[in-house]
C-alpha cells in the first residue's frame, strides 16, 4: 500500500498515512485531485478505479470514505478486507465508532492503524491481538503518567450530525 | 501563563467555527500561543501542544516549527510523550526534512528499549518512513530483533526489514539468516510478515529467489493446515481462517513456482484444493480465488488447472458484485493471449459488460473484446462494438474507434463491409477518430477498387447530413475528389446510385470551405479535391474561379495551393491531366515499430499529412525533380502509419505486453514522402546538374551526336521515365575541341506541335576549348503521340571574340528514344 485516506463527504480530511516519501505539496495536490475523484463517483459503481499509475480501493461507512493506493500486483479484494478489519477494530476500541471518534480521537485511530499496518503490510492477521496490543499500551500511558487520561469514546458535539452515525450503519 | 487548552477543547472549539477565515482566525491565535509555549521549554504540555499541532496539520495548516518538538518528545522518557512524538514524526517528518536524521540515535536507543512498546514505536516510524541513511545505520539493530523470540516485536522487525530492503537493497544479504526459521512460527502475525519479507527478497534476486524455492513444500503445508483446520475464532474471517495470509501464502507460491516444474508441480494440489473448496459467498472468499487463479495462471500448472482457473473467472463475471466482475475482466485480460480459446468461451458475458454503467468495467470489457475479435466472430462482435461506440463515454472513443479500425482491417470478411463499418465509426464517432486513421482509411479506399463507386455515394451522403466530423470530412473530401466522376455519373453496382450534378458536388466542397467548422487542414483537403476535379468535371471555369478566390486568402496553406493551381491553370494545363490523375494503388509500409504496447497518442503533426498530398499535386514548374518524382511514381510511396492507443494504466505486468502483438501494434514515424516542401514555386531554374533524376532506368538507350561542326561538338544522351514512357529525357553535352573557348553559350531547341519540350538551364556558358570540359544541360520531351523525335537546334555563342550562330535539323534519333 502506498498512502490511505478517510475522508468525509464534504471532502474534509479526517486521517492521513503515507507510506511514501512525497513532499507536502504533493500530498497536498494528490489528496485533493483523489478526493475529488472518489466523491465524484456514483454510489453503484465498483470499487476499483485506475488513477495515475496506481490502483484505488475505496469503500465508504456511513459518511465517512476509506481509501487505498495499491500497487499493480497487490490484490484489491483483499484490501477492501483490510479496510474493512480496520473498520471493526475502530468499532471494537470506541464502540460503535462514529465519524466524530476519529474526529476527537484522531490520534487514538492513527494508533490502532500502527498496530494493525506496518509500511503498508498487514502485521497483525488477528483482531484480538491487535485490540490487546493498543490495550496494553493504553494502560501503559495511564500508569506511567497521569497527565493525559483516558477519555471515554464518542465524546458527542450537541448538534447530531451525519459525523455521529455509526460506521456499520450506512 | 495559563495551562494550554486540551486538545479536545480545541478540535470542539475549532469546529464551531462558521467561516473559513474564522477558523483560521482561531488557528492562528492557537498556533501564537503553541509557539510561544515551545520557546519556553515546557515539558509538561508539550505532548498536548504537539498533538494540537497535528490536529492543525490535518486540517491543512503549516505546522514546520514543531518538528524539533516532536524529536523532543521521541527523546522523552514518558510513554504518551514517545507516542505523540513518534506520531508526529511519521506525519510532519519524512526523510526530505533537515532535522530527519537527527531521530536516528533516538530510534536506536527506543529499539533496545525495555519496554516492548516502546520498541514497537520505533520499528513502525522506522519501518514506515525510515531514510536509507537511517535504515544502514539501524538495519544491524531491525537484524537482531528480527531474530528474537518476541513473536509481538518478531512481526513488526519482519516488516521494518522489508522497509530497510526497498530502500537499501544492498543490506539484503543481511537479513538472510534470520529467515531461517521465520516459517517455523505458529504466530500468524510472525507468519504473515515473513511471508511478506520472503516475497520482498525473491521479487528482488533471483539467487534468493532460487534460495528460497526450498521452502515451497512447507508453504503448502501451512496452507493446508489453514484450509483444513476447523474453526479458529481468532482468524476467522465469515468462516475462513485467515485470508490474509492465505493469499499472501498464495502470492509468494506464485512468485517460487513461476518458470520451475518442479515448484509449480508441487503447489498443484493444493492449488486445486484452493480452487474448488474456497467459499464464495463471501468477498474474503473471492479474494482467496482471485489470488489463486493469478497464481495458476502464472506457474507451469496443467491443463486441467488452466481451464478451472478461467471458469472460476467465468464465474466471476457472472457474479452480482460489481468488484468481482472487474477484478474477472482484468484477469481474462492477462490470460487471454496464453488461454484464448477458453476465453472465447466466455465472449457473450464479456460482450454484455459493455453494457456495464460502470466506466472501469466498460473499459476492461473493451479491451478484452478487442483481444476476442476473431475471424470467425467479427461480424457479431463488430456489431456489438459499433453500438458501444455510439453510446460510450467520450473518453472511450478514440480508442474504440481505433481498436475497431485494426479488427476490420485484419478480419474484414469482404470489402463492402470494411467499407460500411468504416463508414459507420466516421459517422457516429468521427471527430474521435485518431488523426492518422485518416490516411489508412485513405488509403484503405483506394485500394479496394471495386467499391470505389459504393464508397464515394455513401461519404457524399453522410458529408450532406452532417460536416462537423474532421475526419469524416477529410476522407469524404478526399474521395470525391478522386471519383467524383464515378459520383456523376451515378455508375454504382453496391447500392441504389443517386442523382447528383456536378454543380451540387461543387457546392458541397465549397461549403466545407466556408463553413466555420472545418479545420485549416480540411480546408487544404477541399481545395485540393476541388482542383482535382478539373480534370473529371466538366465545369472547369466554375472550379478556375473557386481556386483563384482562394489566391489571395489569409491562410498560407491554402494560399500557396490556390496560387499554385492557379498556375496549372494558366501557364501549365498540359500538364495538369496528368498532374490530377487518379492516384495508384498505395502500398503499406511494413510496421516496423516494437509491437509492445507503446504509449502514442495521435502523434502525427498534420505537416506529414500535408506532404502525403503534395505528391498528388505539386507545383508545377518548379524543379523537375519533383515533376519526374511524381510522375515516377515508385518513390512516392505514401506512408501509412497505424497508431496505437493510449493504454489505459491497467494491471500490468509482463504478461500485458503480449496483448501488443494481437490486438494493437505500434506504428513508425513514417517518413514524409519524399517530394518537395512547400517553397516558393520558382520560375527561374536554378542550377540543376544534369545527373540522371531517377534510378528506374529503363533499356539503355544509345547515345547520338547531334551536331558537329566547327569545332563544337554536341551529343545526345537518353533516358525514359519508366512510369511514363512518353517522357524521354535527353541530355546534351557540348564540348569544343578548337583552341579558343566559346563563351555566351546558348542552346535553344525546338520539336514539332505534337511533342512539349521543357529546357533546363545548362550547366555553364562557357563552352572550355581543347575538349578540357563540357556543357551539359537536360532536355524533357513529352512525346504522347509517339511520333518520331525530331528537333531543331539552335546554337548562339562567342569564339575568339565574334559572334556565332548556327541552326542545325536533328533526325537522328534513335527510336528507342520515342517508341
Amino acid at each position: 500500500m502506498q498512502f490511505m485516506l478517510l475522508f468525509s463527504r464534504q471532502g474534509k480530511l479526517r486521517l492521513q498515512k503515507w507510506y511514501v516519501p512525497l513532499s507536502d505539496k504533493e500530498k497536498k495536490k494528490i489528496t485533493r485531485e483523489l478526493v475529488q475523484t472518489v466523491l465524484a463517483r456514483k454510489p453503484k459503481m465498483c470499487s476499483f478505479l485506475e488513477w495515475r499509475d496506481l490502483k484505488i480501493v475505496y469503500k465508504r461507512y456511513a459518511s465517512l470514505y476509506f481509501c487505498c493506493a495499491i500497487e499493480d500486483q497487490d490484490n484489491e479484494l483483499i484490501t477492501l478486507e483490510i479496510i474493512h478489519r480496520y473498520v471493526e477494530l475502530l468499532d471494537k476500541y470506541f464502540g460503535s465508532v462514529c465519524e466524530l471518534d476519529i474526529i476527537f480521537n484522531f490520534e487514538k485511530a492513527y494508533f490502532i492503524l500502527d498496530e494493525f499496518l506496518l509500511g503498508g503490510e498487514a502485521q497483525e492477521t488477528s483482531k484480538k491481538n491487535v485490540l490487546k496490543a493498543i490495550e496494553q499500551a493504553d494502560l501503559l500511558q495511564e500508569n506511567l503518567d497521569f497527565q493525559i487520561r483516558l477519555l471515554p469514546a464518542g465524546v458527542l458535539s450537541p448538534n447530531i450530525s451525519s459525523e455521529s452515525t455509526g460506521l456499520f450503519q450506512s | 501563563m495559563p495551562a494550554p487548552i486540551r486538545l479536545r477543547e480545541l478540535i470542539r472549539t475549532i469546529r464551531t467555527a462558521r467561516t473559513q477565515a474564522e477558523e483560521r482566525e482561531m488557528i492562528q491565535k492557537e498556533c501564537a500561543a503553541i509557539r510561544s509555549s515551545f520557546r519556553e521549554e515546557d515539558n509538561t504540555y508539550r505532548c498536548r501542544n504537539v498533538a494540537k499541532l497535528l490536529y492543525m496539520h490535518m486540517l491543512g495548516y503549516p505546522a514546520h516549527f514543531g518538528q524539533l518538538e516532536c524529536l523532543k518528545l521521541i527523546a522523552s522518557q514518558k510513554f504518551t510523550d514517545k507516542r505523540i512524538g513518534y506520531l508526529g514524526a511519521m506525519l510532519l517528518l519524512d526523510e526530505r526534512q533537515d532535522v530527519h536524521l537527527l531521530m536516528t540515535n533516538c530510534i536506536k536507543n527506543d529499539l533496545n528499549h525495555s519496554t516492548q512498546y516502546v520498541q514497537g514505536l520505533s520499528l513502525c516510524t522506522l519501518g514506515c518512513m525510515g531514510s536509507s541513511e537511517m535504515c544502514r545505520d539501524l538495519a544491524g539493530e531491525v537484524e537482531k530483533l528480527l531474530k528474537t523470540s518476541n513473536s509481538y516485536l518478531r512481526k513488526k522487525a519482519a516488516l521494518c526489514a522489508v522497509h530497510v530492503i526497498r530502500k537499501v537493497p544492498e543490506l539484503m544479504e543481511m537479513f538472510l539468516p534470520a529467515t531461517k526459521n521465520l516459517l517455523s512460527e505458529k504466530n500468524h502475525g510472525v507468519l504473515h510478515t515473513s511471508v511478506v519479507l520472503l516475497t520482498e527478497m525473491c521479487e528482488r534476486s533471483p539467487d534468493m529467489l532460487s534460495h528460497f524455492r526450498k521452502l515451497v513444500p512447507q508453504l503448502v503445508r501451512i496452507l493446508k493446515n489453514l484450509i483444513m483446520s476447523g474453526y479458529s475464532p481468532e482468524h476467522d474471517v465469515s468462516g475462513i481462517s485467515d485470508p490474509f495470509l492465505q493469499v499472501r501464502i498464495l502470492r509468494l507460491l506464485r512468485i517460487l513456482g513461476k518458470g520451475d516444474d518442479d515448484s509449480s508441480e508441487a503447489m498443484n494440489d493444493i492449488l486445486a484444493q484452493v480452487a474448488t473448496n474456497t467459499e464464495t459467498s463471501k468477498n474474503v472468499g473471492n479474494a482467496i480465488l482471485y489470488e489463486t487463479v493469478l497464481t495458476i495462471m502464472d506457474i507451469k500448472s496443467e491443463s486441467g488447472l488452466r481451464v478451472l482457473a478461467i471458469n472460476i473467472l467465468g464465474r466471476f463475471l457472472l457474479n452480482n458484485d460489481k468488484n468481482i466482475r472487474y477484478v474477472a475482466l482484468t484477469s481474462l485480460l492477462k490470460t487471454v493471449q496464453t488461454d484464448h480459446n477458453a476465453v472465447q468461451r466466455h465472449r457473450s458475458t464479456i460482450v454484455d459488460c459493455l453494457k456495464d454503467l460502470d466506466v472501469s468495467i466498460k473499459r476492461r470489457a473493451m479491451e478484452l473484446s478487442f483481444a476476442l475479435v476473431n475471424g470467425n466472430n467479427i461480424r457479431g462482435m463488430m456489431k456489438e462494438l459499433l453500438y458501444f461506440l455510439d453510446s460510450c463515454d467520450p473518453d472511450f472513443k478514440a480508442d474504440c474507434a481505433s481498436g475497431i479500425f485494426l479488427a476490420a482491417e485484419k478480419y474484414a470478411p469482404s470489402k463492402r463491409w470494411h467499407i460500411d463499418t468504416i463508414m459507420r465509426v466516421l459517422t457516429t464517432a468521427g471527430s474521435y477518430v485518431r488523426d492518422d486513421s485518416v490516411p489508412n482509411l485513405i488509403q484503405l479506399i483506394t485500394n479496394s477498387v471495386e467499391m470505389h463507386a459504393y464508397t464515394v455515394q455513401r461519404l457524399y451522403k453522410a458529408l450532406l447530413d452532417d460536416i462537423s466530423q474532421q475526419p469524416l470530412v477529410q476522407v469524404a473530401s478526399w474521395c470525391i475528389g478522386e471519383y467524383g466522376d464515378l459520383l456523376v455519373s451515378g455508375q454504382c453496382e453496391e447500392e441504389e446510385p443517386i442523382q447528383v450534378s456536378e454543380d451540387e458536388v461543387l457546392d458541397v466542397l465549397e461549403g466545407l470551405l466556408v463553413s466555420n467548422l472545418s479545420t485549416p487542414v480540411t480546408r487544404a483537403y477541399s481545395l485540393t479535391a476541388i482542383m482535382k476535379l478539373s480534370t473529371r468535371f466538366s465545369s472547369v471555369n466554375r472550379i478556375k474561379k473557386v481556386v483563384s478566390i482562394y489566391g489571395s486568402s489569409i491562410d498560407v496553406e491554402l494560399q500557396q495551393r490556390a496560387v499554385e493551381y492557379n498556375a496549372l491553370f494558366k501557364k501549365y494545363d498540359h500538364m495538369r491531366p496528368a498532374l490530377l490523375e487518379r492516384m495508384p494503388i498505395m502500398e503499406k509500409t511494413a510496421s516496423n515499430g516494437p509491437t509492445d504496447i507503446v504509449q502514442t497518442n495521435g502523434e502525427t503533426d498534420s505537416t506529414i499529412l500535408d506532404t502525403k498530398h503534395l505528391p498528388n499535386i505539386t507545383q508545377p514548374a518548379s524543379q523537375a525533380n519533383d515533376l519526374l518524382d511524381l510522375l515516377g511514381g515508385n518513390d512516392v510511396v505514401p506512408v501509412i502509419q497505424t497508431t496505437v492507443p493510449t493504454k489505459p494504466a491497467s494491471a500490468g505486468g509482463e504478461l500485458l505486453d503480449l496483448l501488443g502483438d494481437l490486438s494493437l501494434t505500434g506504428g513508425p514515424t513514417p517518413t514524409p514522402a519524399p517530394s518537395v516542401p512547400m517553397s516558393q514555386p520558382s520560375f527561374l531554374l536554378d542550377g540543376l546538374t544534369s545527373q540522371p533524376l531517377f534510378n528506374d532506368i529503363a533499356a539503355v538507350i544509345p547515345p547520338m551526336t547531334a551536331y558537329n561542326k566547327n569545332g563544337l561538338k554536341i551529343e545526345f544522351t537518353f533516358e525514359r521515365s519508366n512510369p511514363n514512357p512518353n517522357i524521354a529525357v535527353i541530355t546534351i553535352h557540348a564540348t569544343n575541341s578548337s583552341e579558343a573557348d566559346m563563351t555566351e553559350f546558348v542552346f535553344q531547341a525546338a520539336v514539332p506541335k505534337t511533342f512539349q519540350l521543357q529546357l533546363l538551364s545548362p550547366s555553364s556558358n562557357v563552352v572550355p576549348a581543347l575538349n578540357q570540359g563540357s556543357v551539359t544541360q537536360v532536355i524533357r520531351v513529352l512525346n504522347p503521340q509517339k511520333q518520331q523525335l525530331r528537333m531543331r537546334i539552335k546554337l548562339t555563342y562567342t569564339h575568339k571574340g565574334s559572334p556565332v550562330q548556327d541552326l542545325a535539323e536533328v533526325n537522328n534519333f534513335p527510336p528507342q528514344s520515342w517508341q
